[in-house]
């Protein structure tokens, strides 16, 4: 798989992707599309040092360094979850280290999605960002 | 009174929305919410009153001791205890069923002894007894519960051995929300000469209770789910019990004489109510109580709100893929509260959950601090929905859309 242009060519698309969407349910249900068609993650690979903590729901993370680039691949058991994480690595997948901790992931803010979710799922989010941020900085 | 007078008394429920959408708290086991006349009493003591119980001759302090005192007189009425020295204030449930863990553990609970839970229970009134156990080196032994929700009778006599110091068991379970036989049970326990402690944190928000004729030896519940200030509990204890149980917390008020070579202690219940007390908020648990009272009384007002959960109850089970547990189904719906747990088949209780808060629905999701209940039913959470009186028949009907149009969306 090849990333198309820099992480933040690719949070742009993001916010402009959402910002097509005035009404909660048109935001929600692409983002349960999104959790929907993310790649399948292995059974193999849901373990306990991949879970996220402090999700209500169980997320796991993996990452896989190769040339200097960084690869995730996620799954949830919740599909909004789900679609969340999807949405993160669709943009930060296959960047550089230096790329990933130079993003201050203000997006997330700038799609609303910070202030559209309950607060253990803002909790979720924070937490998937730091380790999204914790692995790139390994 | 009427429903709809009902809800005149909460300042939230008049037009507070969320998301965009009208409020509908379906979250009331966790926590109620609280009327205007209660935060009227928190605000007269905390404005008006305010100044440390029992300790000083000035008037102030008087009256503040008479406010709290006076809750303490209206908690004897509610439960219908024998004496003022058998009520005693804790933060709440979980700090009352801790309290009687430490303390009754100390005097009763050796190496070798058990100790009987329920594997239904909050987290609240296991995790203490566990951490007794492991004090003292006694067991914890686990009773079962059927899947209609009940723990058996038959098996509860069966575990009481010569060893068993002490039952905990709720009245409800905050989850499956449905009613045990409390009294029976007690008599079990009585019969083996062991005593049992009644987390009510549950059954005290939907029955009448009357700890004499329960027969209970400890009840625990939280002022916070039955309209009451947060921070608030009470423990009532038989007074064979507390008397023979030492300190929790030591500190002020709770003494006698204090000397550098010992200490005695203060006579029931200050015994239990180490430092300065909430008291504010305990004056206001009197008010809260006398409502409660009332409306357990108000037969208008229960016609109407159990119309609204049957209805809900009715309208819940026949949605496709759901499973709702603790159905009343096997026992007569007088012995299920209105806490309504379910799962839906492939959908994720928290999307649930966060779908239904954009539709302005407040419901619970997850583990509700009962995980061994969880892995009871096999399931990771569950999403609960529970009422309380002043919860409308309309509400009931846009909680039922809003979760089918949630089922759509992620199925
Ligand atoms: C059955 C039961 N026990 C104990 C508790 C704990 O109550 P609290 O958190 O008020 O101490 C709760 C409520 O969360 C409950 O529902």
């Amino acid at each position: 798989m090849e990333q198309i242009g820099t992480v933040k060519d690719r949070e742009q698309q993001v916010i402009e992707d959402f910002a097509v969407y005035d009404d909660w349910m048109d935001k929600y249900e692409y983002i349960i599309e999104l959790g929907k068609s993310l790649e399948p993650y292995p059974e193999g690979k849901k373990t306990e040092d991949r879970l996220i903590k402090g999700c209500q729901s169980r997320v796991w993370l993996d990452a896989r360094k190769e040339d200097g680039k960084i690869w995730f691949s996620a799954d949830s058991d919740a599909i909004i979850t789900k679609g969340i994480i999807s949405l993160l690595i669709g943009i930060y997948s296959g960047a550089s280290a230096e790329e990933i901790l130079a993003s201050d992931f203000s997006f997330v803010e700038k799609i609303g999605l910070s202030a559209n979710l309950s607060p253990t799922r803002a909790n979720g989010l924070v937490s998937m960002i730091e380790t999204i941020r914790r692995m790139a900085a390994e | 009174m009427r429903t709809q007078q009902f809800i005149e008394l909460f300042p939230i429920l008049q037009g507070t929305s969320v998301n965009g959408k009208p409020l509908v708290y379906l979250d009331n086991a966790a926590t109620s919410q609280r009327p205007q006349a209660v935060v009227d009493r928190m605000d007269e003591v905390n404005l008006h009153a305010n100044a440390n119980i029992h300790r000083a001759v000035h008037t102030l302090s008087a009256f503040a001791t008479e406010a709290y005192e006076a809750s303490r007189d209206a908690a004897v009425r509610f439960l219908n205890a024998e004496s003022r020295q058998e009520i005693v204030f804790t933060q709440g449930t979980t700090s009352a069923i801790n309290l009687v863990a430490y303390s009754f553990g100390q005097a009763f609970v050796h190496k070798g002894d058990r100790i009987i839970v329920g594997e239904a229970e909050h987290h609240s009134n296991m995790v203490p007894w566990q951490l007794l156990a492991q004090r003292t080196g006694a067991e914890v032994v686990y009773l079962h519960m059927g899947d209609d929700g009940l723990y058996d009778l038959s098996e509860l006599d069966s575990l009481l051995t010569h060893s068993t110091k002490i039952v905990a068991l709720a009245q409800a379970s905050n989850v499956l929300g449905i009613v045990n036989p409390i009294k029976e049970m007690a008599y079990v326990c009585h019969a083996h000469n062991v005593p049992i402690l009644v987390d009510g944190a549950q059954g005290v928000v939907h029955c009448k209770v009357d700890v004499q004729e329960m027969d209970c030896d400890f009840y625990a519940f939280s002022s916070h789910k039955m309209y009451g200030p947060t921070g608030v509990g009470v423990l009532y204890g038989k007074k064979k019990w507390l008397e023979q149980m030492p300190p929790f917390l030591s500190g002020g008020e709770m003494v006698g004489t204090v000397s550098l070579e010992g200490t005695s202690f203060a006579p029931l219940p200050q015994k239990f109510e180490a430092g300065t007390q909430n008291f504010a908020n305990v004056a206001a648990l009197a008010t809260a109580l006398e409502l409660q009272s009332r409306i357990l009384n108000d037969s208008e007002l229960n016609a109407e709100f159990s119309q609204t959960v049957k209805w809900l109850c009715n309208a819940l089970t026949s949605i496709d893929g759901l499973t709702l547990y603790g159905a009343p189904g096997d026992v007569p719906m007088e012995f299920k509260l209105p806490v309504f747990s379910f799962a839906v088949d492939g959908v994720h209780h928290e999307d649930l959950a966060v779908l239904l808060d954009k539709m302005g629905v407040a419901v619970r999701s997850g583990q509700m601090c009962a995980e061994p209940l969880m892995n009871h039913f096999g399931v990771t959470g569950m999403v609960r929905a529970s009422l309380l009186p002043y919860n409308t028949m309309q509400e009931a009907e846009y909680f039922t859309v809003a979760l089918k149009k949630a089922i759509k969306m992620l199925k």
